[in-house]
């Protein structure tokens, strides 16, 4: 029996070469085991291979009906219609506009919250703030969705109407802020672990200065944590883009390019939506949009992903 | 809170006296980080009032035990209840055996290799795709491809995207847990004439255990609350039947808790929006008792190592 490349070589060097031939009949089930393990270990990658050429399979489909050209040029989205038109800014400006309203409320507050966490809290709170920031996120979306729907948007129609401003009953506005408030975990852990982890020392050679505790924080503690501060943030970005059942369910269904807040308008995630809830025959032009869609959404937030794994990788500061 | 500061600037004589803006701004960052820490809770807060305010009301022996229906009062929760139950235990039943396999692999056996650190890197953008586009895996995989096997739009479908959803979150905990079995355990065995397996098997994973389950149960909370992935692949709204409990069964169309909260959301009629706000408080309460549950692991997982 050879020695099997897959082994940790250090260890099986030792035992392989000694054992008795009682031992070797026991390896047999052994080797099964491990293939096994290493099936399971695989099925990641399988899974990956099978998002990305589900994704290009059905989005070649759709590119052959539809030109690359205007799907990215069209000023109009409107797959559903007789008069077909396939212009995917438009769903692409809905999740902008929702993530960046998402990102207005996410970004201040959780790293605020990172900087009292880290910062202010004493560690008997800190113990007890973070879990219970925790819970924000696993809050099932569609309960943020009701939310949004039913308490934020006619709260904030109240509100607006004061100043004139009507606030349609879908909008981005609502949906964006509940979005915001859900990944406030988010940001808020990821910046706090970077936040905790740099070194005392820098802090107090910043007071030794003569500097204040805010000049110290935003001098010294936010600058040396940037690069984790950084991966936090476009992680954020990453799950407000991809965020799907809040924007469904509050923002409406409405494709249109625009940036105004108060209106309703429909994101990639919600178009995908609309098309499954209905019924739509596998292999029409349609159900293939959704997998362009997807296309898209995936290429966005894959990108995201792979630079703030890539900021965290190459910029992060090692202290002693 | 400036105490040391203050103290300090009498050793630096350019910065200027902590007064005015400087002061002003020393003073405001404590309390404002505070209240954007408390924000979040507020609003966690007002949510759950709001729910149960619009809910609990609603909230019956009758709502539990209804199918859905066309008219708001008589409407229940109850297939969505039994196809979530469902779902999460045929969900567990294939993502535990695997994920704790994958991680036995890569913390057991797998060399350092080229290969291990990209299946490394692969879970960790795993984790990261939106769950909506493991919808559209599972459409065109289980729901289309795998058809004869999965009877299309069914319950067998829904688990097998769940599992490929969860999985990359319970190798991750699996792995943790692994880890933290110390080194000198795996030695010692494999210095007894153990085997591989049988170190991980009789000395690794008994350890390792709760730690696993508590990352699979709370994969699996995740996984409860998931709406988009089961939209996509088609789960049905209104089903006013239950499952055989057979074989067959798996291969019939379902629906789930949150997507029938989605579907009464969605209604004009205010009735279904009360009952949606019941239909999320029994939805709170599942995932708080498997929380509940894996809390409970933790804690007695902890007890026994010390």
């Amino acid at each position: 029996m050879s020695v099997s490349p897959l082994e940790k070589p250090l260890t099986t060097s030792g035992w392989m070469s000694t054992i008795s031939f009682a031992q070797k009949r026991r390896l047999r089930p052994e080797r099964f085991l491990e293939l096994f393990f290493l099936a399971c270990a695989s099925l990641s990658i399988m899974t990956t291979i099978g998002i990305i050429g589900v994704l290009i399979f059905e989005t070649i489909g759709f590119f052959r009906e539809v030109p690359l050209w205007n799907f990215l040029t069209d000023r109009q989205w409107t797959p559903l219609f007789a008069k077909k038109e396939f212009g995917i800014l438009v769903l692409i400006s809905a999740t902008f506009l929702t993530t960046v309203i998402a990102l207005c409320v996410a970004l201040p507050v959780g790293l605020l919250a990172a900087i009292y966490m880290s910062e202010y809290a004493s560690e008997k709170a800190r113990r007890v703030l973070k879990p219970a920031l925790e819970v924000l996120a696993g809050i099932p979306t569609v309960v943020y969705g009701y939310f949004a729907l039913l308490f934020v948007t006619p709260l904030l129609q109240d509100l607006l109407a004061q100043f004139g401003i009507k606030l349609s009953g879908f909008n981005s506005l609502s949906a964006g802020l509940v979005m915001g408030i859900m990944i406030i975990p988010t940001v808020a852990s990821l910046s706090e672990d970077a936040i905790y982890a740099v070194p005392r020392s820098l802090r107090e050679a910043g007071y030794a200065m003569g500097a204040t505790r805010r000049e110290v924080i935003t001098g010294v503690v936010l600058p040396a944590a940037l690069s984790g501060i950084t991966a936090a943030f476009i992680l954020a970005v990453s799950r407000a883009v991809g965020e799907t059942m809040i924007v469904a369910i509050a923002a409406g269904q409405n494709p249109r390019l625009t940036l105004d807040p108060t209106v309703p308008v429909q994101t990639m995630t919600s178009f995908i939506v609309q098309v499954s809830l209905g019924d739509t025959p596998t292999g029409s032009l349609a159900f293939r949009t959704i997998f362009a869609v997807g296309m898209t959404l995936f290429l966005i937030t894959f990108i995201l992903n792979v630079i703030s794994h890539a900021i965290v990788k190459r910029f992060r500061e090692v202290y002693e | 809170m400036t105490s040391l500061a203050s103290s300090s600037t009498v050793l630096t004589p350019t910065w200027a006296p902590i007064r005015g803006a400087r002061r002003l701004w020393d003073r405001l960052l404590g309390p404002l980080a505070l209240v954007a820490t408390l924000l979040g809770l507020v609003v966690l807060v007002v949510l759950l009032i709001d729910v149960f305010r619009d809910g609990w009301p609603r909230l019956s022996w009758q709502f539990l035990t209804s199918f859905p229906s066309r008219k708001p009062e008589e409407a229940g929760i109850l297939s969505a209840l039994v196809g979530s139950l469902w779902l999460i235990s045929l969900t567990a039943l294939f993502a535990f055996p695997l994920g704790v396999g994958a991680a036995i692999y890569l913390e057991e056996y797998a060399p350092r290799s080229r290969f291990t650190e990209f299946i490394e890197v692969n879970i960790a953008n795993l984790a990261g795709v939106p769950s909506i586009i493991y919808g559209l895996l599972g459409l065109e995989v289980f729901v289309r491809f795998l058809f004869p096997i999965t009877n299309g739009r069914t319950i067998l479908s829904g688990a097998l995207t769940m599992t490929l959803l969860v999985l990359p979150m319970i190798i991750i905990a699996t792995r943790e847990a692994l880890r933290a079995v110390p080194d000198s355990l795996r030695q010692a065995g494999l210095a007894m004439g153990a085997t591989r397996w049988q170190v991980v098997r009789d000395l690794i994973l008994p350890q390792a255990l709760p730690g696993a389950l508590t990352g699979t149960i709370l994969a699996l909370s995740r996984a409860i609350g998931e709406t988009a992935p089961l939209i996509t692949i088609g789960a049905l709204t209104y089903i006013a039947y239950l499952p055989p409990f057979s074989l067959e069964g798996l291969r019939t169309p379902f629906t789930v808790l949150p997507i029938q909260i989605f579907n009464w959301v969605s209604r004009p009629q205010a009735g279904f929006h009360q009952a949606a706000a019941a239909g999320i408080i029994v939805l709170l309460v599942v995932l708080l008792s498997m929380n509940a549950g894996a809390i409970y692991l933790r804690n007695r997982f902890q007890r026994r190592t010390v």
